[in-house]
């Protein structure tokens, strides 16, 4: 199927894409029931999304994933109709079947190897087996065999994807129930200018069956009335109901079937005679409860009918409801169409729309999407979406980051021209201000995602580990629509992935652990993200043993990391395991000791722009706070002079800023400076001259200390000539026409037109402490 | 103009430019564009021959002063010295010469190799020689203008 001439393939993409936006609201309500969410919806959502994939696999026959998502499906329709609750064992089995779900598309995709077929097997066994076990009702497992007609009635819209999905499930059906197929389709006729097809049915066919038995039962001639479907009631869902209180046979009574001009839209013309074996009076009569006068009704026991009663030909329920549905869907078609496709169960005055309807999102959209691969989805996406090409969007920005710096490069020299405030051009030029910021920032939030995505892929992760570690472990999530720039988003997948396996593996005790230390069984790890002070926070929370501080010191001794004497708080000693090498489990284990620390951790969020805090409390658990800009296109800068260069400085390095006295300026040897900070000596860094802007110190007082703070948690004061002030600026990288530049982040451009350098806050403390710049590499201006 | 024109097929469009007394060309293909001299922000712990960067449009250019790259005596820019943009293996670096004073088309074999006497530094960046009208123009190599990240580690 991975032909390169495939003609299908490009197709075959968007399917997979499709795929994994399904997957990801199939996991999410998956996880909504697990957290006790009993909304018919978020079942129906999950149920589509399972059918969807089938669906869309079925036309590009892809064999396996079509069979296991059959049978998941199964499962999920028995849920859907009430017939099973979804219990806790349940929705485990659910879960995990949506891991071997996503892993069957994976290997149909080629990503991946092909899928462990055992826990395939095992899997479907898992699922038959929970759908076989809701079956109240004897001998030939009902449920399903009533299941059958409905999937058959929806080839009515014609759709390809659908029909080649349908026809599997119609011959699964027929191999369990022990009655014949009904050839249901012989060839679709074309569909009229409504979009409704006539279905044709082989009645003589049926005449072959043989009668049925007379047994204790009952027999009902059910006649609904068009108000009863005005009700919201539909004659195929009650037939159905009929059908699990015994062995039924329905006769359908469609004489009074006028012709297609002279047919009413909304009324009923169709009745059935239904035999049903060891029915009681009372189950039978209940069904029609809801109904009333809506419908003619009238009950005689089989006993009574048996003697008299010529057998009328017997007749396929699947062909019955099939046709109920075809009768039903008829006066669809001629209702407005967006409207139902919008709000399915809103549409009241259609008959089959509500919850009567097995499939209400499918059938309403497809009148008018015949060409949609998979009509579900069009009918469960809330908002329009298009897929652009990432490569356009970020021309897009570039350009705008243009924009904008020629917009204040414009506007500094209408200042600098001493044009009246009130001129034309400088009242024109603040619109063109105004404007300019409204497109930035509507680019920029072309690029930002929520991180679901990323979220997404973590339960099942959890799930793995826990299995691995024996943990019980509940993954909470928070904050999943909190939007942050793509690139930030792909970006965070590593280091989340990477703290959740510490925070199971490490964090979290075991069960009888936990259970002696007075906690429930279950460890709680919370994901969650939200947006602070123009970042994104992401938190990874557990209720675990939180850090043994006396062990992290033992090893950070034992590894040499620090002194045995070293004095730390505890928030040092924290900070302990993000040093290279450090890994605080005894002994290696397969999840999170394969050698990469929290070091490779704090090193990406670093490349981010980020910064990485810890805060446990021994016996109640550790939070890791990651904050993060939101883009890596702009950050929030103080623009600062050192010897006539105006630099920025990040913003989120920045602790405060003070004006050196003489007296808080001490020099350690020769001219290593310090300067007291909150009763403490950190050092000062005369950036001037380390840079090679100037090649004497000039005295500290003259100029604004900067105090920083690195992401290795060390302060140090940097000295600056001036301060000019704070803004955003759009980042440049350096390295697209040169290279990194020791002590330089990356450059951007200011309003008069000229780059400035953005310091890299951390090289700069750090290599303060070997030695100056060379000389001979002083910069001439 | 003292444009020549040659019939043979390996006729190369160059750019000649000047700087101090020495002429020397690169292919026209490599030139984007040629701008006056705008002040450089310039770049801590950089070679000498290192300006600075300046904003070209939104991208940020770096600039090689091409007489301190030759170890010529460097450049002390005014508004009258010229950059020239140029494509430089994948990049876009800004040349600053002394001034930009012809486009020539050479044959590619009247090339003369460059001789022995000349000093490493010269030879890694001259491919040859051109003969015109008495002057001699040399054609630079741009491919090893700037230099590696290794070679700046330092």
């Amino acid at each position: 199927m991975t032909d390169a001439v495939d003609p299908f393939e490009a197709i075959k993409v968007v399917f997979f894409q499709e795929c994994d936006e399904l997957l990801g609201d199939l996991e999410a309500g998956l996880l909504a029931i697990e957290g006790g969410d009993t909304d018919l919806e978020t079942v129906n959502a999950v149920f589509r999304a399972v059918h969807s994939v089938k669906g869309g696999a079925g036309a590009f026959g892809l064999e396996d994933l079509v069979r296991f998502a059959h049978v998941f499906e199964t499962l999920l329709d028995e849920v859907r109709a009430g017939r099973k609750t979804c219990d806790d064992t349940m929705v485990k089995t659910l879960l995990r079947a949506s891991d071997v779900l996503s892993d069957h598309i994976a290997a149909a995709r080629g990503q991946a190897d092909p899928v462990d077929e055992a826990r395939s097997a095992g899997l479907v066994a898992e699922l038959e087996a929970l759908t076989r076990g809701d079956v109240y009702v004897a001998p030939a497992a009902p449920a399903p065999m009533m299941d059958g007609p409905v999937m058959a009635a929806l080839p009515v819209d014609g759709l390809p994807a659908m029909d080649e999905a349908n026809d599997g499930n119609a011959n699964a059906v027929a191999a369990e129930v022990p009655f014949e197929p009904v050839p249901m389709m012989p060839g679709l006729p074309e569909a009229d200018e409504f979009g409704f097809r006539p279905v044709a049915f082989d009645l003589k066919a049926l005449d072959t069956l043989p009668p049925p038995a007379v047994a204790s039962g009952w027999r009902v001639v059910f006649r609904p009335k068009g108000r009863m479907y005005a009700h919201a009631n539909e004659a195929g869902l009650m037939l159905r109901e009929l059908g699990r209180l015994g062995q039924a046979t329905v006769t359908l009574d469609a004489s009074e079937l006028p012709d297609l001009e002279a047919m009413s839209a909304e009324e009923g013309y169709l009745a059935w005679t239904v035999d049903i074996v060891g029915a009681s009076e009372s189950d039978v009569r209940d069904v029609f409860d809801f109904v009333g006068s809506d419908c003619d009704t009238t009950f005689t026991a089989l006993a009574d009918v048996a003697a008299s009663a010529e057998a009328a030909p017997a007749f396929d329920i699947a062909a019955l409801l099939a046709r109920a549905q075809a009768e039903v869907a008829a006066p669809m078609t001629l209702e407005p169409i967006v409207s139902m496709a919008v709000a399915p169960s809103a549409a009241g005055a259609a008959p089959a729309a509500t919850t009567a309807t097995p499939r209400p999102a499918a059938a309403p959209a497809t009148p008018s999407a015949s060409l949609s691969a998979s009509p579900s989805v069009t009918a469960a996406s809330a908002a329009p979406t298009i897929r652009v090409d990432l490569d356009r969007v970020d021309r897009l920005i570039n350009v705008v980051g243009e924009l904008v710096i020629q917009q204040a490069m414009l506007a500094q020299r209408v200042v600098e021209s001493g044009l009246a405030r009130s001129s034309g051009i400088s009242v024109g030029l603040e619109d063109l201000e105004l404007l300019t910021r409204e497109i930035q920032d509507s680019v920029m939030a072309i690029r930002a995602q929520p991180v679901k995505s990323v979220f997404q892929r973590m339960p099942r992760l959890v799930r793995e580990v826990a299995e691995m570690t024996g943990k019980r472990v509940r993954l909470v999530t928070a904050g999943e629509d909190t939007e942050v720039d793509k690139t930030v988003v792909e970006r965070l997948a590593e280091p989340i992935t990477h703290m959740l396996r510490n925070a199971i593996d490490h964090g979290l005790e075991g069960p009888d652990d936990r259970v002696a230390a007075g906690k429930p069984a279950e460890g709680t790890v919370r994901l969650a993200a939200l947006h602070r002070s123009g970042r994104i926070v992401i938190e990874i929370s557990d209720d675990g043993r939180g850090i043994n501080r006396e062990r992290v010191r033992g090893i950070a001794v034992s590894r040499g990391l620090i002194a045995e004497d070293a004095s730390l708080s505890d928030e040092e000693v924290d900070n302990l395991i993000f040093l290279p090498g450090f890994s605080t489990a005894d002994t290696v284990s397969d999840i999170s000791g394969r050698g990469v620390g929290m070091d490779v951790v704090r090193r990406s969020i670093q490349a981010l722009g980020g910064r990485i805090t810890i805060a446990s409390v021994p016996g109640k658990g550790s939070v890791f706070t990651l904050s993060l800009p939101l883009t890596l296109a702009v950050m929030d800068g103080m623009v600062v002079s050192a010897a006539e260069q105006t630099l920025v400085a990040p913003l989120t390095a920045i602790v405060e800023s003070l004006l050196p006295r003489a007296a808080d300026v001490h020099y350690v040897g020769g001219h290593d400076a310090v300067i007291t900070f909150r009763e403490k000596f950190v050092p000062l860094i005369d950036v001037a001259q380390v840079m090679g802007f100037r090649a004497d110190p000039v005295p500290p007082s003259t100029g604004v200390a900067v105090i920083v703070e690195t992401e290795a948690g060390v302060r140090a004061a940097l000295l600056f000539d001036a301060i000019q002030g704070q803004r955003q600026v759009v980042i440049k990288s350096l390295e697209t026409n040169y290279q990194q530049v020791p002590g330089i982040a990356a450059a951007t451009i200011l309003g008069d037109g000229r780059v400035a350098l953005i310091l890299d806050v951390d090289a700069l403390v750090t290599n303060a402490r070997r030695k100056p710049a060379r000389a001979d590499l002083k910069m001439a201006s | 103009m003292m444009t020549e024109v040659l019939s043979s097929s390996t006729i190369r469009e160059l750019i000649a430019f000047r700087i101090g007394e020495q002429e020397f060309c690169i292919d026209i293909m490599s030139v984007r564009e040629i701008r006056g001299w705008t002040p450089a922000t310039p770049l801590p712990r950089s070679p000498a021959y290192m300006k600075g960067v300046i904003n070209l449009r939104g991208a940020v250019l770096p600039i090689v002063d091409l007489a301190g790259r030759f170890g010529l005596p460097s450049t002390e820019p005014t508004a009258r010295h010229v950059i020239m943009v140029a494509h430089v293996g994948g990049r876009l670096v800004g040349l600053l010469v002394d001034a930009v004073s012809d486009i020539i088309q050479m044959d590619g074999s009247t090339l003369q190799p460059t001789p022995d006497m000349a000093s490493d530094q010269v030879k890694a960046f001259v491919k040859g020689l051109f003969a015109l009208e008495g002057r001699m123009i040399s054609l630079v190599e741009l491919g090893w203008i700037i230099p590696d990240v290794e070679a700046q580690a330092a």
